[in-house]
């Protein structure tokens, strides 16, 4: 059977890339395939509606950390994917069978050893496939905090679901990887990105202005306590906190992964950048709890109070980002 | 946050399972510690939660008067809504929104049928009926 160690991490798909590429030879830790991959990010959807609540994303789409990391690192990842489940299946006990474990798209509400109120329809869930007994898939799941294991049937199920963002039975491994990488490169070239889509957006939703946007939006919003957009607050805070955010809207992983830098690079800037960002979360996670208080009446319902919060935070990432540029200079 | 202000707070959303938190030991450094779940971040998952509950009661009401078929149930049981009922099963959201008809359910093929056994993992006979209503102690409705 395969040997795999299971570690687990924030992020999903942070998480997976980062486990197959330490077992390919390459150790990255999480937070560096995440701030390498440009995955950070605020952006505020509302034409896009996800069970009725607006789209809203403080990391990159699903796929994204994947294909930056694999472009700015040199990395080629194999994807395959299927029309028919019980190919996908197949193909993924081969792979097995060869001692390949691979990473695995799937649904979270599908997968049999998630906990009942954790399951929810999100179909991009990522994971690690490296072993089988008997009927049981053996899995590394990195939001779990030990290997857990998956019958056939539901696997099949969590790996060929339809409908948004549909998996169709993805599987993907690296194929070829460089000898090292190239951090004095590859780390400015990385955070160049983040702090120019996070500053420079056209769209008035996405990164520091999205937050500004989304204070204002708090403003509007009905005092005296409104059903349909408690839900939709209630909602800011799940994708904030939920598991997979590593706490704060991934804005501490952001930070470990300067720390990170900081130090392969010897550059203070990037440190003091990183003591910012933890700042910056600490308020995110204020936002957090204000909101959670006042929607269970410990704490008088206050938009204005939430939206300043906000601008707090705002500021401080606008401040960040502007650091970040000079510090990579 | 500091790895002493992780948040230790035993949600049951977790169902006993950690969590893994970025946050800075004693000398400044980011490492990850096991969280066992967040009040605040509690609060948002029960609120979803109950927003589900709701949704499920109420299918149960309208199934029960005859102005919809089980479906509707099942599919909030399921936590599911029309549009990612529709996307699951590949039919268009009107047509969904015809089908929770009881009379256009009980005349469904076996085929569309089907994709709804298949989207929900459920058999046709359970799909046809409401399962018995939930004990005060039971979290699903």
């Amino acid at each position: 059977m395969t040997s795999f160690e299971h570690r687990q991490t924030a992020h999903c798909e942070s998480g997976a890339v980062s486990s197959l590429l330490r077992h390919h030879g390459l150790p990255l830790s999480e937070p560096m395939v995440f701030g390498l991959s440009a995955a950070l990010t605020y952006a505020y959807i509302p034409l896009l509606k996800i069970g009725g609540m607006p789209m809203l994303a403080y990391r990159m789409p699903p796929g994204m950390i994947i294909r930056g990391l694999s472009k700015r690192v040199g990395i080629n990842f194999r994807f395959q994917r299927f029309r028919r489940p019980e190919q996908g299946m197949a193909v993924l006990d081969q792979h097995l069978a060869q001692a390949r474990p691979v990473g695995l798209q799937t649904s979270v509400y599908w997968l049999p050893y998630f906990p009942e109120n954790m399951r929810f329809h999100f179909n991009a869930h990522n994971l690690v496939a490296y072993g089988r007994d008997g009927e049981d898939y053996l899995i590394s799941d990195p939001t779990f905090e030990h290997p857990v294991r998956a019958d056939g049937p539901s696997l099949q199920r969590a790996r060929f679901v339809k409908g948004m963002l549909a998996p169709k039975g993805l599987i993907y491994y690296p194929e070829k990887m460089p000898e090292m990488v190239d951090y004095p490169r590859v780390i400015p070239a990385a955070i160049g990105r983040t702090s120019k889509l996070m500053l420079e957006t056209p769209l008035p939703f996405i990164g520091v202005r999205g937050i500004n946007y989304v204070a204002r939006k708090l403003e509007g919003f009905d005092p005296t306590g409104d059903h349909q957009q408690q839900l939709i607050l209630g909602h800011m805070v799940r994708m904030q906190e939920e598991i997979g955010t590593g706490g704060a809207g991934f804005r501490f992983l952001f930070a470990s992964f300067l720390q990170e830098s900081a130090e392969l690079l010897q550059n203070e800037r990037l440190q003091a950048a990183a003591d910012l960002f933890t700042d910056a979360g600490d308020e995110w996670r204020r936002f957090a709890l204000y909101a959670a208080k006042m929607l269970k009446g410990r704490m008088a319902l206050d938009y204005h109070k939430l939206a300043e919060q906000l601008r707090v935070v705002a500021a401080m990432e606008e401040q960040g980002y502007r650091d970040l540029r000079k510090a990579i200079g | 946050m500091k790895e002493n202000e992780v948040p230790q707070d035993q949600a049951p959303g977790l169902g006993g399972e950690r969590k893994a938190l970025y946050a800075r030991d004693a000398s400044g450094r980011y490492t990850t510690v096991a969280s066992s779940g967040w009040d605040a971040e509690e609060i948002v998952l029960q609120q979803a939660l109950d927003e589900y509950s709701r949704a499920c009661a109420a299918a149960r009401a309208r199934v029960e008067r005859g102005e919809s078929a089980a479906l509707e149930y099942h599919m909030y049981s399921r936590r599911m809504d029309i549009t990612l009922l529709a996307q699951s099963t590949g039919f268009f959201k009107w047509q969904v929104r015809r089908h929770l008809r009881p009379q256009v359910f009980s005349s469904l093929s076996a085929r569309k049928l089907q994709r709804y056994e298949q989207a929900l993992q459920l058999s046709a006979t359970e799909l046809a009926s409401l399962p018995p209503p939930p004990t005060p102690d039971s979290p699903q409705s």
